[in-house]
C-alpha cells in the first residue's frame, strides 16, 4: 500500500520541456490515466518515475519515500512497455518469473496463477518471437504485475494490438489493475481508452497538467477548449460568440439566428467567446423556429450505432451533428434547422481557451 | 530472387561454380603441395596425380628440415603453439575489455566518448609500422620485448578497436526499454549486462571475436620485430622455409594447411552463431 506523488516535477531537454511543474498524486488501488496527444510528455513522466531519467527539478515520492536518484530496482516499481520490451533469448515462463527475486516452488506457482488471469498458459514455453502481439502484451503485463509492485505505470500498452483485442482488453484490465493495492498510471493516446479504464484522467499538454478529473467530469465540464477537443467523437462544435445577458438568461448569435447558451448568474454580457457544443448535443429538424440555426446537411456518414452528419450553418461554419440512427435524418443538401439546450452550450474566453462559468453544465450532468 | 526459368538457374549454377573455384583452388592446390616433395611441386608441366608423401609434414612435425645443404632444426609446431597462445589470449583480453567499452560507448552519452572511441579506430588506419619503431624502443624500456604479455598487448592495436566498434553497433541495436525492464524487475545494472545484453549481443561479439582472432593469427609485423625465435607465431617461423639451399616448398604447403586449420575449424564452428543473427521478435518490427 504506497501512495504515488509527483510534486512540481520539471525536465528539460534542451529547449524542449516534456515536464514543466507537474504535480499529481495517485492513491493505492487507484488507476490514473495520463493523456494527451503525442510529444505532450507522457512517456517522459513515466521514465522519470521509474527511474530511467532523473527530473531536473521536483521530488517523486513512493509510500511517502523519496525515489529520486535510486536505481531503478529500488523503486518497487512494475511497467509494461508499448514495444512490449520482452527478453527475446527467453521463454514467456522466464519472462513473467524475471520480475520475481525469490526462487524455488513459489514462482512456478505465481507465475501459474497470473499466466491463468491473463490467459497465456498455454504459451508459457514459447519465446517472444513465436507469441502474437497480444500474447506478448499479456506476457509483458504478467512481468509487471507477478511483483506486486507499489506502482504500475502502464506506457501505452494496448498501442500495438488490434482492435478486437484492445476491446476486450479494455474491458478486463480493470478488474486485473484493481487486484493490487497499486497506485496505477496509464499512458495513452486514445480518450476513450482513458475513459474505460481510469478512475481519474489527468490531461498532459506541452508538459503541463491541464486538467485532472474523473472522466464524467472530463468530458461535461472540460477545464478549456482545448481539452474540450481532445474528449469525444465526432469533435465538439465550435463557434465565435459575444453572449449578452437577457432575462436572466445569456444569449448570443450564432449564423445569425439567437441563441441561449446558459444562465446569466448575474453577468451582463461576457467578452469574445468560443461557444462550444458536442455534437449528440444538437438537435435537427425540418421545421423552422426562432431558436434555431438554419442549415445544409452536406453529408451524412451512418455509423450504425448512431448517424453523423456533416452541416454547414449560414454564415459557413461546418458542425457536426451526432444522431441516434432512428432518428429523421433528412438527406444530404437538405435545408434543416439546428438546436441545442442552453445547459448544453460550454462557453470558453477567446484569448485564453479557458472555459466561462463551470456551472452552466453542472445542472444537465 | 527466384530464378525459375531453366537458363536462369544454369546461369546461376556456372556462375557459382566459377566463383568457388576461383577462392577455392589456390587452397586445394596448397592442400596438394603439401603432399609433394620439391622435386614433383617443380615439374613443368604440374600433374595432379603424383604418388604423395607425407615427408613434409613429418619433417614439420619433428622439427628436423632435411635439405640438400644438410639438416636444419626448424621450431615450427613452437610457433603454431605459440600462434595459438598469443591469439586466443589477445583475443580473450580484447573481449574482457572490449565489450563494456562496447557497451558503455553505445549506451551512454560521455565527454569525449566519440573521441576516444574514434581513437581507438584509427589504430586500425595507422601503418603499424609508424608505431613498431617507438614502440620497440618503449618495450626494451619497459622489459616487455620478447615476452607473450608485450606481444598479447601490441595485437590489443588490432582486435580492441575491431571487437569495440562491431559489438558497439550489436548493443546499440537492442532497445534499451529491454534492459529497463530488466531492471525493474528488480536486477542490477550488472545484472542486466550480463544477462541481457551481453546474450543479446552473442552473435555479434562472436562475429567480432572471430574476425580479431584471424587478424591476430595473421599478423606478421608486430611478432617480427618484438619477439624472438621461440615466442614467434607461425607467420613469422615460415621465413625458415626460405633456406640457403633454396625454398622448401612442400613443407611451406604443409606448414600453411596446418597453420590454416585451426581458424578454418573456428570459423565453420562459429558459423552458426554468425549466421544465427540478432533477433529481436520481443520487440515490434
Amino acid at each position: 500500500m504506497a501512495r504515488l506523488e509527483i510534486n512540481s516535477v520539471s525536465k528539460a531537454f534542451g529547449a524542449a520541456r516534456p515536464a514543466d511543474g507537474l504535480s499529481l498524486a495517485v492513491e493505492p488501488g487507484e488507476i490514473v490515466a495520463v493523456f494527451g496527444p503525442s510529444g505532450s510528455g507522457k512517456t517522459v513522466l513515466l521514465r522519470m518515475i521509474a527511474g530511467m531519467f532523473e527530473p531536473d527539478d521536483g521530488d517523486i515520492t513512493v509510500g511517502g519515500r523519496s525515489v529520486v536518484g535510486a536505481p531503478p530496482e529500488r523503486r518497487g516499481i512494475g511497467m509494461a512497455f508499448q514495444n512490449f520490451a520482452l527478453f527475446p533469448h527467453m521463454t514467456a515462463r522466464d519472462n513473467i518469473a524475471s520480475g520475481l527475486r525469490a526462487g524455488g516452488n513459489e514462482v512456478a506457482s505465481r507465475v501459474a496463477a497470473i499466466s491463468k488471469l491473463l490467459k497465456i498458459e498455454h504459451v508459457l514455453g514459447h519465446t517472444p518471437r513465436e507469441l502474437s502481439n497480444g500474447q506478448k502484451q499479456r506476457t509483458a503485463l504478467a512481468r509487471a504485475l507477478i511483483g506486486n509492485p507499489d506502482v504500475l505505470l502502464l506506457d501505452d500498452p494496448l498501442r500495438n494490438v488490434d482492435a478486437k483485442l484492445r476491446y476486450e482488453m479494455r474491458l478486463e484490465l480493470p478488474n486485473l489493475l484493481r487486484r493490487g493495492t497499486a497506485a496505477v498510471l496509464y499512458v495513452t493516446q486514445d480518450y476513450r481508452e482513458a475513459m474505460a479504464i481510469a478512475d481519474r484522467i489527468a490531461v498532459l499538454i506541452d508538459g503541463r497538467l491541464a486538467q485532472v478529473a474523473t472522466p464524467a467530469d472530463i468530458y461535461a465540464q472540460p477545464a478549456s477548449v482545448a481539452i474540450a477537443r481532445l474528449f469525444g467523437d465526432p469533435t465538439i462544435n465550435l463557434a465565435e460568440v459575444s453572449p449578452v445577458a437577457e432575462h436572466g438568461m445569456l444569449s448570443a448569435m450564432v449564423a445569425g439566428a439567437r441563441m441561449r447558451v446558459g444562465a446569466a448568474d448575474g453577468l451582463a454580457s461576457l467578452g469574445a467567446c468560443w461557444l462550444g457544443v458536442r455534437p449528440e448535443d444538437l438537435v435537427v429538424s425540418s421545421a423552422s423556429a426562432d431558436d434555431a440555426i438554419p442549415a445544409r446537411i452536406l453529408a451524412i456518414t451512418p455509423m450504425h450505432e448512431k448517424a453523423v452528419l456533416l452541416l454547414r450553418l449560414a454564415d459557413g461554419t461546418e458542425w457536426l451533428a451526432a444522431l441516434p440512427p432512428d432518428a429523421p435524418q433528412g438527406a444530404a443538401d437538405d435545408g434543416v434547422f439546428v438546436r441545442f439546450a442552453p445547459d448544453a452550450a460550454m462557453l470558453f474566453d477567446r484569448a485564453t481557451g479557458l472555459r466561462i462559468g463551470p456551472s452552466h453544465r453542472l445542472k444537465a450532468a | 530472387m527466384e530464378h525459375s526459368s531453366l537458363a536462369g538457374r544454369i546461369f546461376r549454377g556456372v556462375a557459382l561454380s566459377l566463383i568457388l573455384i576461383f577462392f577455392m583452388f589456390p587452397i586445394v592446390w596448397i592442400f596438394l603441395m603439401s603432399f609433394q616433395n620439391n622435386d614433383q611441386i617443380l615439374r613443368i608441366p604440374p600433374r595432379i596425380l603424383f604418388e604423395p608423401t607425407l615427408a613434409n609434414y613429418e619433417a614439420l612435425i619433428s622439427g628436423q628440415l632435411r635439405t640438400a645443404a644438410g639438416n636444419l632444426q626448424i621450431s615450427f609446431m613452437r610457433n603454431l603453439f605459440n600462434s595459438v597462445v598469443l591469439s586466443s589470449a589477445a583475443v580473450l583480453l580484447a573481449l574482457l575489455l572490449g565489450v563494456p567499452a562496447a557497451y558503455a560507448f553505445a549506451r551512454f552519452k560521455f565527454r569525449l566518448g566519440e573521441t576516444i572511441a574514434f581513437t581507438l579506430l584509427s589504430f586500425r588506419f595507422a601503418p603499424p609500422l609508424l608505431v613498431l619503431l617507438p614502440l620497440s624502443l618503449y618495450y626494451q624500456e619497459l622489459g616487455l620485448n620478447d615476452t607473450y604479455f608485450g606481444i598479447v598487448w601490441v595485437y590489443q592495436l588490432i582486435a580492441l578497436p575491431l571487437i569495440l566498434w562491431i559489438v558497439r553497433g550489436y548493443f546499440e541495436d537492442i532497445s534499451p526499454d529491454i534492459e529497463h525492464a530488466y531492471r525493474l524487475a528488480g536486477h542490477s545494472w550488472r545484472e542486466a549486462f550480463t544477462r541481457i545484453a551481453v546474450p543479446l549481443a552473442g552473435p555479434g561479439i562472436a562475429a567480432a571475436g572471430l574476425l580479431s582472432f584471424i587478424f591476430c593469427w595473421n599478423n606478421f609485423v608486430f611478432a617480427l620485430i618484438l619477439a624472438s625465435a621461440d615466442k614467434q607465431p607461425v607467420t613469422v617461423g615460415a621465413l625458415a622455409f626460405v633456406t640457403a639451399s633454396g625454398i622448401q616448398y612442400g613443407q611451406i604447403a604443409a606448414a600453411i594447411v596446418l597453420s590454416v586449420t585451426p581458424t578454418l575449424l573456428l570459423a565453420l564452428y562459429a558459423q552458426r552463431y554468425l549466421v544465427e543473427g540478432l533477433s529481436l521478435g520481443a520487440v515490434k518490427g
